[in-house]
């Protein structure tokens, strides 16, 4: 199959992007997307041109490093897969493909398809953990039982990876479902609820101060989000906000 | 010669542990706060390490090459972590463990390390619980476990199949606690690219700023090596694009020893190869041989027909399918360990059984465990006479609760339904048993250097079992290497900070400027990329899942000869102060092209077979492993010696088992 490229190109942080077209063929029906441009770099290089600099790890949909957002899609079309699972049989031959970062005020890019994700890590920092040190001299691990339909809801939100669709199809850049997530996943838990009031506070304050915007309940992040975290978890953090806001001491 | 001292404790194996930790020299708060530590890696061990020495005081840097610690490749492990709690009652134990470990890995790992790892299993789930990793459950509330191979007890904790990246975000937010106290300093989208060495210590590292391409240098009274194994050696495996041995490799060209290159861990279960421009190879969790069942047509005309396309595996009869590792190995059957798994996948195609257009894969079939799965599920639900269809649709809902990521993962690759049709699987490089050589405290040849996790070579021997590289990253990080560092920086507390303007750290990072710039003006016109996938080639077939004299020396040679033509063409576009991926990619494989003639070398010399090293000279009548425990029951440890990788100096640390019997590892 052949391609016809149309990839945002920007040299760093505060240089002006702009879109490029380039021309890719030879490219199978099993290949990845990630492996597509690949192919486009290989391409790039012996024709002497810096190759276009994108964000990937493990290629199968875990890390969450891959970002792109592509035919005004995060992750492209498709639903529940990250980019490096996006296979090219989703295209036609001939198709023009227009690749762009996930743009948002707090993900700046840092050059082409790459963005700073950061302010990520810095929201979990503010209290995404239960502060218990690492010394394994703990109670036994059955020594608390836990609901079955707990332990698996909290297991559904644990499993947003953080690669920031959320963010860059929110019309907001709103980083609610990925803090709420993490907000979920522990006052589910009985290790979780003891700093709940606290962490929910800390988290959300954190992320406004990252520059995200606010929910407007349009649903889009649940939509694209390749690990399909339901927004019941934001309804979830509004509620543990609100409930920690008037009991806060 | 410098004689490797292994530092195993005296005593009973059972109390070597107890008694060392009691022994250990501390070091107190206030002299914890003198000194620096420095972890390279965020994954497993090195998240769990960099907490835990944060907790304790010491002041930590850790670095990552991937944009947050999150991302590292311990993420993607999915079936599970091992851990000696019995709560099957089905008879485990911490013996039990252990044994199994030393006799998976073929005998050829420490007794002492290996009795320490299953010690502190337990430890491992009691901690990661606390934290908030959401563990599989049962209705009454307590923790589920499954089965994994070369074992037969079911002492598994998992998540579906998401088991790595709850233990990583476990470590993870550990971490970023420490680094809200400050107590931490993360340089993420660093990489490692020279260790300092000052007076025969580690005592520090020059990295590169990957966004701003600038070399920075850290000093440090350790260093540790939480870098993972070095897989992408082959070019396509399950590792991650970025996975790299280049930590690892440049200690070892500063002195610290690599012990069992060649042991390389080839996972039976893989999704097969596709075509020519595959970047990496995609793993199915081993949980799933717990109900699916491997098999390839008994008849050749039948595989011929389906490699055609002529006739469907579904079309198959019961009787014309050879489930070749029941009718093997009747007592383990489908979860006999990876090697043995492997080698007879390997076998059964090399024959002509080879199932996909390749003729190199075999099916991983779940119907019968569907319809199992289905009868008993209409049974609790009171329907009687159910119909084909009804139990059908039961069982695959049993075997979605259980599997369902993995078999979403499996249809997104090869646009099949592995609910209805068996799956295709062929084995793949997964991990690396070898690594660098490190004493009982985890501390390397170079004093101040430890290595964690499966950046070291300690505990899985010439093969790993399921399930156990989760635990022993762990249990490095948060049970072992914060004890066990005292031993050294106790009597390092006098020494004050360590300057960076020390000639060492000056010749270092100009040695890496130079070696960077080489690159850079090269005159030559093949990307990076070609020279990692020919070594890949060469890795694959000369020195993968079966090995002999003759193609190792070949590969010897064709590795030299491909390191020099990558010198004389590699081209590297971009420049030096900037972010360059392309720049970080050829000193990963200029990397690789060395480390790859030192596998070859330690294949060559290992004469036997044993766990994931298959020599096929020594094979029994039935082609089984012939293990040499008279001549070869030792570690071998190269050093790096005149600049040349082919003049490393092979060193030996005798094994000694003293509480198991050396057998025929039997999976009959």
């Amino acid at each position: 199959m052949n391609f016809t490229i149309n990839v945002w190109r920007q040299n760093g942080p505060k240089e002006k992007g702009k879109i490029a077209t380039y021309q890719v063929s030879g490219i199978s029906n099993d290949m990845s997307f990630l492996e597509m441009i690949d192919v486009l770099n290989e391409q790039l290089i012996t024709q002497n041109i810096n190759p276009v600099v994108f964000d990937h790890d493990c290629r199968e949909g875990i890390c969450g490093m891959c970002s792109m957002f592509i035919n005004g899609e995060a992750h492209g079309p498709g639903r529940g897969v990250t980019t490096c699972q996006l296979h090219m049989r989703e295209f036609k031959d001939g198709d023009t493909i227009t690749i762009e970062p996930f743009r948002a005020k707090a993900f700046p890019v840092i050059k082409d398809l790459m963005v700073d994700r950061s302010s990520f890590d810095r929201i979990i920092q503010a209290g995404g953990y239960v502060s218990v040190n690492t010394s394994g001299n703990l109670p036994d691990a059955n020594a608390t039982p836990i609901e079955k339909q707990d332990a698996d809801a909290a297991f559904d939100a644990a499993t947003c990876i953080g690669c920031g669709a959320c963010v860059a199809t929110c019309k907001n850049a709103s980083a609610m479902l990925f803090t709420s997530a993490k907000v979920s996943q522990l006052s589910l838990l009985p290790q979780g609820k003891i700093e709940a009031n606290e962490r929910v506070l800390n988290m959300v304050k954190q992320m406004d101060m990252e520059g995200f915007g606010n929910c407007t309940n349009t649903g889009a992040c649940e939509v694209e989000c390749p690990k399909g975290i339901s927004i019941e978890n934001i309804a979830r953090m509004n509620r543990e906000f609100l409930g920690a806001s008037i009991t806060s001491k | 010669m410098s004689k490797l001292k292994s530092e195993i404790p005296e005593g009973s194996l059972a109390e070597k542990w107890t008694k060392h930790k009691a022994k250990i020299p501390l070091v107190s708060p206030a002299n914890k706060r003198q000194i620096d530590v420095i972890v390279v890696g965020t994954g497993l061990a090195g998240s769990s390490a960099a907490a835990s020495l944060a907790e304790l005081g010491y002041n930590v840097k850790a670095f990552c090459f991937q944009d947050s610690p999150r991302r590292a490749h311990s993420i993607a492990a999915q079936g599970g972590i091992n851990a000696a709690k019995n709560y099957q009652n089905d008879g485990d134990s911490v013996f039990r463990l252990f044994y199994d470990t030393i006799k998976g890995g073929d005998y050829r790992s420490r007794e002492a390390n290996v009795h320490r790892l299953a010690e502190v299993s337990t430890n491992i789930i009691d901690q990661c619980v606390a934290q908030g990793v959401p563990f599989a459950r049962e209705y009454g509330g307590l923790l589920d476990n499954r089965s994994f191979g070369g074992v037969q007890v079911s002492r598994t904790f998992y998540a579906k199949g998401q088991t790595g990246q709850q233990l990583l975000l476990g470590a993870y937010s550990a971490l970023s606690r420490q680094v809200a106290k400050g107590r931490v300093e993360l340089l993420s989208r660093h990489e490692m690219v020279e260790l300092v060495v000052v007076d025969g210590k580690s005592r520090g590292i020059i990295a590169r700023n990957l966004v701003t391409g600038e070399l920075e240098r850290h000093s440090a009274h350790a260093v540790l090596l939480c870098t993972g194994g070095y897989g992408n050696v082959f070019y396509l495996s399950t590792n991650a694009m970025g996975s790299n041995v280049t930590a690892a490799w440049k200690a070892h060209k500063k002195g610290a020893f690599m012990a069992n290159p060649c042991f390389t861990q080839i996972h039976p279960t893989c999704i097969p190869v596709s075509g020519d421009s595959q970047s990496k190879l995609t793993l199915m969790s081993e949980s799933l041989r717990n109900d699916g069942r491997i098999w390839v047509p008994k008849k050749i005309e039948d595989a011929k027909a389906i490699r055609e396309g002529k006739i469907k595996p579904t079309d198959l009869p019961e009787e014309e399918r050879d489930y070749y590792l029941e009718r093997r190995y009747p007592a383990f059957g489908n979860l006999v360990p990876r090697d043995v798994a492997s080698r007879a996948a390997k076998e059964r195609c090399d024959a002509g059984f080879g199932v996909n257009k390749t003729g190199e894969a075999v099916y991983l079939d779940f119907s019968s465990a569907i319809e199992r799965f289905g009868a008993e599920a209409a049974h609790v639900k009171g329907i009687q006479n159910p119909s084909d269809e009804d139990i059908k649709k039961l069982g695959e809902r049993v075997i979605e609760s259980k599997y369902g990521n993995l078999f979403q993962m499996y249809e997104k690759i090869t646009a099949q339904n592995p609910y209805k049709t068996p799956m295709m699987i062929y084995p793949a490089v997964h991990y690396t048993m070898g690594g660098v050589w490190v004493d009982y405290n985890l501390m390397t040849t170079v004093p101040g250097l430890f290595a964690l996790g499966e950046a070291n070579f300690s505990d899985h021997g010439a093969n790993r079992l399921g399930a156990s590289a989760l635990m022993q990253g762990l249990a490095d990080g948060y049970f072992v290497a914060p004890y066990t560092i005292g031993t050294y920086l106790s009597k390092d507390i006098i020494t004050g900070k360590i300057s960076t303007n020390l000639p060492e750290f000056e010749e270092a990072e100009n040695n890496a400027r130079k070696r960077m710039e080489g690159f850079l003006n090269n005159n030559g016109n093949t990307p990076v990329e070609s020279f990692h996938r020919d070594l890949g080639k060469i890795m694959w077939s000369q020195c993968g899942m079966a090995r002999n004299e003759k193609d190792l020396k070949k590969a010897i040679a064709d590795i030299r000869s491909l390191r020099d033509k990558f010198y004389a063409e590699v081209k590297v576009t971009g420049k030096m102060n900037e972010m360059n991926p392309e720049l970080d990619k050829a000193g990963r494989v200029a990397d690789f092209l060395e480390l790859g003639e030192l596998m070859c070398m330690d294949a060559l010399a290992r004469e036997e077979s044993c766990g994931g090293h298959f020599r096929e000279e020594y094979q029994s009548k039935e082609g089984e492993a012939v293990r040499k425990d008279g001549e070869f029951a030792f570690v071998s440890a190269w050093e790096f010696s005149e600049n040349d990788p082919g003049k490393s100096k092979l060193h030996k640390e005798e094994l000694s088992f003293e509480n198991v019997e050396l057998n025929t590892r039997s999976y009959k």
